[in-house]
């Protein structure tokens, strides 16, 4: 059996992005544990190999139909990199391309899949993954059976720096076009960059953010009015963005913004992994919520389980005076 | 145009979990069940599919997730056209997607949309996997759908407010993060209405339980490295306090 680890590169116009280390650097660690070395399979311009030095060695695929990520053309050509190569494990990104690769692969490849991934390692023969279910309220610690693995990786899991750091020997493998990828039927007709022109979140020194918890389109009002006295501007997590009550660039998580903001003030807010990966790094949170179980109290420095609907208006009258 | 949204029941989040006694799965005898919030947004895109071109849509569930004949009934209180209960089936993903290829083997759909995740989907998203099943093609974290001339036109979505639009021909199958609209609601009445009518059909799949190949060794609540410090005192206080922590660091005047 193998005890190769292949990741999959993700790149946005030939950029090799931050997941892309963050799984190489693990990979690392296990393909030493398990014998093996680490592999990185490369869709797009043959210079991509320039950025992913870290890997021992990197397969790239060189195909008009993979410039852009492509859900049908990069199954059609991981699925035949896999097959040739048959690693032990591939480490995927738990955000969009692992989404949609991982869960249609355990079943192409007959690979046993773990998703949700924040923790990983080699005990023995065996590859444990920790999986973050629930919300993030549990977490499963579970073995990764058979012959060959998956696993879908959540972001910031793992340090980004281990993966930089260039192999001791890194090869370049030009892997011949796979079948299929002259017939994709999937077109991208169109890319849409993120909206501009509203106020950036990531440059504000305090946020004032909220959640599902304030129920209704017509309370968001309170909270603005809140903002607006604090002069700070109106984030929110998924739910609210979703529901088209603000919109997309005032979204802080995974899918929206990361923000860094010296305080960050949370309404509502029960802190599902995919927000609180965008705001954990604020200097100083403080989150409001009744559930005194939410997860988003594991993150914030100070909290109270207040009802937002009291604590809003107390906070705003005392602003104004 | 026949339009599928499968659908599952997951555990409430607001409510407490508890372990069974080995501590490798949940409890699932107290806890409440309800629609997974994902695929209550892919019904509702279904349905704006429906009201564009007057596809036919059909939910379908698994009779073993408890209270799912109350999504299916709620479904067609909404607009579906049908509901589909199916008996057989496993708990996870990989089997789950088994029971859905089974059924949909004997009724096909032009396209398939369901959640994009669930809580508790930990071997992996149904949507892909089902698809691998159908050997249809498939695309996730989409977040909005329109049929056009016997194509479908989807928009992906990635980190940091990125999106593709695609095309791809049908049949096929979507793994929804978010309708267009918020999902619709259906008063009460016309539930129960659908009750009575007893639009619900069930239908049995083999009970071949396709391996997640996943064993779990223990599930755990995570370790709280730390937790916010609580503070103290009624409203007015804690106002207070927050203001006073926001004023030390410059972030209100006065």
């Amino acid at each position: 059996m193998s005890g190769n680890v292949l990741v999959l590169a993700e790149h946005i116009g030939g950029e090799v992005q931050e997941a892309t280390y963050e799984l190489l650097g693990k990979a690392k660690e296990l393909a030493v544990a398990l014998g093996g070395e680490v592999e990185v399979a490369a869709f797009g311009p043959a210079s991509l190999a320039d950025q992913l030095g870290g890997a021992d060695v990197v397969v790239s695929v060189d195909h008009p139909a993979l410039a852009e990520y492509n859900p049908e053309a990069y199954e059609v050509a991981l699925l035949s990199v896999l097959r040739e190569r048959g690693p032990r494990l591939l480490l995927l990104s738990n955000a969009t391309i692992g989404l949609d690769l991982g869960a249609s692969l355990s079943v192409h490849w007959d690979a046993s899949l773990a998703a949700y991934v924040g923790a990983l390692q080699v005990d023995g023969d065996a590859v444990l993954a920790t999986a973050q279910v629930m919300g993030g309220k549990l977490h499963a610690e579970v073995e990764l059976t058979g012959e060959r693995g998956i696993c879908t990786v959540l972001a910031g899991a793992f340090p980004a720096s281990a993966g930089t750091a260039p192999a001791a020997g890194s090869e370049v493998v030009a892997f011949a076009t796979p079948e299929g990828l002259d017939n994709v039927q999937t077109k991208l007709r169109s890319v849409i960059e993120p909206e501009a022109g509203d106020v950036n979140i990531t440059e504000a020194d305090l946020l004032v953010s909220v959640g599902r918890g304030i129920e209704s389109q017509e309370n968001l009002e309170m909270v603005q009015e809140l903002a607006d006295l604090l002069g700070a501007p109106l984030s929110a997590s998924r739910p609210i963005i979703d529901s088209g009550w603000l919109p997309k660039t005032r979204q802080v998580g995974k899918s929206g913004l990361k923000v860094k903001p010296k305080a960050y003030l949370a309404f509502g807010i029960s802190g599902a992994p995919e927000h609180l990966e965008g705001m954990r790094d604020a200097e100083l949170i403080i989150a409001c919520n009744t559930d005194e179980s939410a997860p988003i109290f594991d993150v914030a420095h100070l909290g109270t389980t207040e009802d937002l609907f009291e604590l809003i208006p107390a906070l705003a009258d005392k602003v104004k005076g | 145009m026949r339009i599928v949204v499968a659908m599952k029941a997951v555990p409430d989040l607001v409510e407490e979990i508890e372990l069974t006694p080995d501590e490798t799965d949940i409890d699932r005898e107290y806890l409440k069940f309800v629609l997974n919030e994902w695929d209550d947004q892919a019904l509702e895109e279904a349905l704006l599919v429906k009201d564009a071109t007057g596809a036919e849509v059909v939910a379908v569930g698994l009779a073993d997730d408890p209270d799912i004949d109350q999504a299916l009934y709620t479904a067609i209180a909404k607009g579906a056209d049908g509901a589909v209960m199916l008996e057989g089936g496993g708990a996870d993903t990989h089997s789950r997607a088994a029971a859905f290829a089974e059924y949909l083997a004997k009724e096909p759909a032009d396209l398939v949309i369901t959640g994009v995740q669930a809580p508790d989907d930990l071997d992996g998203q149904l949507a892909p996997m089902l698809a691998a099943r159908l050997g249809q093609r498939h695309v996730s974290v989409v977040v909005g759908v329109e049929a056009k001339d016997g194509n479908v036109v989807v928009r992906q979505e990635f980190s940091g407010g990125r999106a593709h639009v695609l095309e791809l021909p049908l049949p096929a199958v979507i793994g929804l993060q978010a309708s267009r609209e918020t999902p619709r609601y259906a008063p009460i009445t016309r539930i129960r209405q659908a009750m009575q009518a007893g639009g619900v059909r069930g239908e049995s799949v083999s009970t071949d339980v396709a391996s997640s190949g996943l064993s779990v060794r223990r599930m755990f609540r995570p370790e709280q490295t730390s937790h916010a410090e609580m503070l103290e005192g009624d409203v007015d206080d804690i106002a207070d306090k927050i203001l006073e922590l926001l004023r030390e660091r410059g972030m209100v005047k006065g």
